[in-house]
């Protein structure tokens, strides 16, 4: 049976202007317990690859320059 | 090279101890087995990152039982733990916590952990519970996690993060001989040897689905997917009281605590919509959820808890401890649906269902010194038998697991293990990446979730439970012959879904052997209605038996603490009465 792929919004969003992942740093993606982030081979910088999100925030607050944001995923907002 | 591509890979290692899981009582039972022996090797191995895994990722507003001298006594504690979980409690494992507890606090302070004190520098301990006060606010409750991981560095634990368990390895006697993992980023596999293993994995908490749909909203971390609860099983070790179900009262759609232990103590309560308490305590019990349940279904419904009553000082005090720890999105949601706590009371619902000691009963059998029935492996935490052990008994039996683990480790050698076993479950873990097409792990999860949900939730119903246990044979079918994994990533969440699927096996067959009803809405069989001491005043133990998911009797150990005839059902009566 032929996969499709599924929109979905997804909850955590990185601002690139201020993510320094291309300087080297992996904070979010080292600490989320879902373990859901990626470092894109595209831009350089993190962003949500799989949503599959505890909406639990360390990403958020380990983030040494404020550029991950948690919103509540849509279904249950 | 890319993160989640498969890597063709095996290794070996070997340690003292080895300990699976580290949330809460994970870094406490290696530091303790570390601490004991200094010499020994202890690797704390993890699913997520050791630095923000588990249920207190963001920490925790407060011990929900603490034994506090002055305030409680280790006889109080057991008898209301006993009484709370209906009787079935092996009371020597909960003293021994109620005993130890005050120490664990304390060496908590040590590490930098505060702990609410009034002016006299006494603990400010508030009463949530229905008989005794255990309830002890954590003024800087979001900096647990931190606090630990300093202490295993200093202590050299070895620590593995991304690894996955998936199942335990045993010599041909029966005792513990090592575990078999795999890397979450590259599905290659590592085998550890170990004298002695303490399974820390948390609760099974991804088996219901929430009511929101979103497969990720559980109310526990929803990497606990009963890992813990499913390699104890194949490795044949006993499991306690499995229908004695978690369900938990939360804020509606969100999935996080509401929460009246902190809130309760400044005077919100639940209520229902006509504003009226209907609960005599709000201390979460099977009896207490039942009541809720009640009430959402009476037409009284919904629920809420009520705290726009308090002064504004009072519920910004409320807010700053629910908006800043344990689940601090609780603000975020709120401020979507434009609700304030100073106007409007917060709506309640109760949770999707799963296994868990620390709220329930629901747990791998453990004596008081943390051993399962299989040799050399111990459980702690969430998913160890020790009812209603929160936060700070995870803690406490995870030092408890630790020393003892660690004790077996220097009087014990590796125990040999056959190499086909690795050879075998090496197969079973990366079958879903051999193949070119199928069932992804998410729509495997799904409908494995929404069987348990449609069919396993209370009331339940044997019909019920029948059919869901024909559904879940056809899921489980899909699963073991097409389910597909396309990266790593894809490959632990198939793993996780097996997990899932064993423990919603293990629900349906705890449920249908206990004829009776107990523990409130946690085992309340229609077919059965009334509670049965005669003939079900015992644990029950479901274990792999050549083979075959097998439930049996255990009677429950004579009591420590005598609970007198009237105190026995003090937890049964938690509706407010109408008349005086």
């Amino acid at each position: 049976m032929p996969l499709a792929s599924y929109q979905t919004s997804v909850p955590v969003v990185v601002d690139d202007a201020k993510c320094i992942a291309d300087k080297g740093c992996t904070v979010c993606v080292d600490v989320c317990p879902l373990d859901v982030l990626r470092i894109s081979d595209m831009t350089g910088k993190a962003y949500m690859a799989y949503d599959e999100c505890w909406y639990c925030m360390p990403c958020e607050a380990d983030c040494p320059t404020g550029a991950v944001t948690v919103n509540i995923p849509y279904l249950l907002r | 090279m890319a993160l989640d591509q498969i890597v063709d890979g095996l290794s070996e290692v070997s340690c003292d101890v080895l300990v699976i899981g580290g949330g809460t009582a994970g870094p406490m039972a290696a530091l303790k087995a570390k601490l004991k022996n200094p010499k020994a090797n202890v690797v704390l191995l993890e699913k997520a990152n050791v630095k923000r895994s588990g249920a207190i990722s963001m920490g925790m507003d407060g011990l929900n039982n603490a034994v506090i001298p002055g305030y409680a006594t280790p006889e109080q504690y057991t008898k209301e733990i006993t009484i709370a979980n209906d009787g079935i409690v092996d009371q020597k494992a909960v003293y021994k916590y109620a005993q130890n507890c005050y120490k664990i606090i304390e060496e908590l302070d040590s590490f930098g952990i505060r702990f609410l004190k009034n002016e006299n520098g006494d603990y400010a301990v508030k009463k949530v519970h229905h008989i005794g006060t255990y309830v002890l606010p954590m003024p800087n409750g979001e900096t647990v996690k931190k606090a630990l991981y300093r202490q295993l560095r200093r202590a050299r634990i070895l620590i593995s993060n991304r690894y996955m368990a998936t199942r335990l390895l045993k010599s041909s006697d029966g005792r513990i001989a090592g575990a078999i993992s795999v890397n979450t980023r590259t599905a290659a596999i590592l085998v550890i040897k170990a004298k002695a293993v303490i399974l820390c994995m948390g609760a099974a908490g991804r088996l219901g689905l929430p009511t929101s749909g979103y497969m990720f909203g559980t109310y526990e971390n929803a990497a606990n997917s009963g890992d813990g609860y499913a390699m104890a099983y194949h490795a044949g070790a006993a499991l306690a009281n499995l229908e004695c179900y978690q369900i938990n009262p939360l804020i509606k759609d969100y999935n996080g605590p509401a929460c009246a232990y902190v809130a309760g103590p400044f005077g919100a309560f639940t209520a229902n919509n006509e504003g009226s308490r209907f609960i005599e305590c709000d201390y979460w019990s099977g009896q207490m959820m039942l009541e809720f349940y009640n009430e959402l279904l009476s037409g009284k419904g919904p629920v809420f808890l009520q705290l726009k009553h308090l002064h504004p000082n009072t519920i910004e005090e409320i807010e700053s401890t629910l908006h800043k720890v344990e689940r601090p999105t609780r603000g975020l949601f709120q401020q979507g649906r434009g609700v304030d706590y100073r106007n409007e009371s917060i709506e309640m619902h109760i949770s999707e269902i799963g296994f868990c000691s620390g709220h329930s009963a629901s747990g791998v059998f453990v004596d008081d010194n943390a051993r399962t029935t299989v040799p050399g492996l111990y459980a702690a935490g969430d998913m160890a038998s020790v009812p209603h052990n929160y936060m700070l008994g995870a803690f406490t039996n995870g030092s408890v697991a630790g020393i003892d683990a660690m004790e077996f480790a220097d009087s014990h050698d590796f125990a040999e293990f056959d190499a086909q076993d690795v050879a075998k479950e090496r197969d079973r873990v990366l079958a879903p990446t051999k193949r070119e097409d199928g069932i992804p792990p998410n729509q495997v999860e799904y409908k494995t979730r929404r069987l348990v949900n449609d069919y396993l939730q209370p009331p339940k119903v044997t019909r019920k439970y029948e059919l869901g246990m024909r559904r879940l044979a056809e899921a489980r079918e899909d699963m073991q012959e097409r389910m597909i994994a396309r990266n790593a990533h894809e490959l632990l969440r198939a793993l996780e879904v097996q997990s899932i699927m064993d423990c919603a096996d293990m629900a349906v067959h705890a449920s249908l052997y206990r004829e009776e009803s107990r523990w409130g809405l946690y085992h309340w069989r229609t077919d059965f209605p009334e509670k049965d001491n005669e003939n079900w005043f015992c644990h029950t133990l479901l274990s792999k038996q050549n083979g075959k998911m097998t439930s049996e009797k255990r009677a429950v150990e004579p009591y420590v603490v005598p609970i007198a005839d009237d105190e026995k059902d003090l937890y049964d009566k938690q509706r407010i009465r109408a008349t005086a």
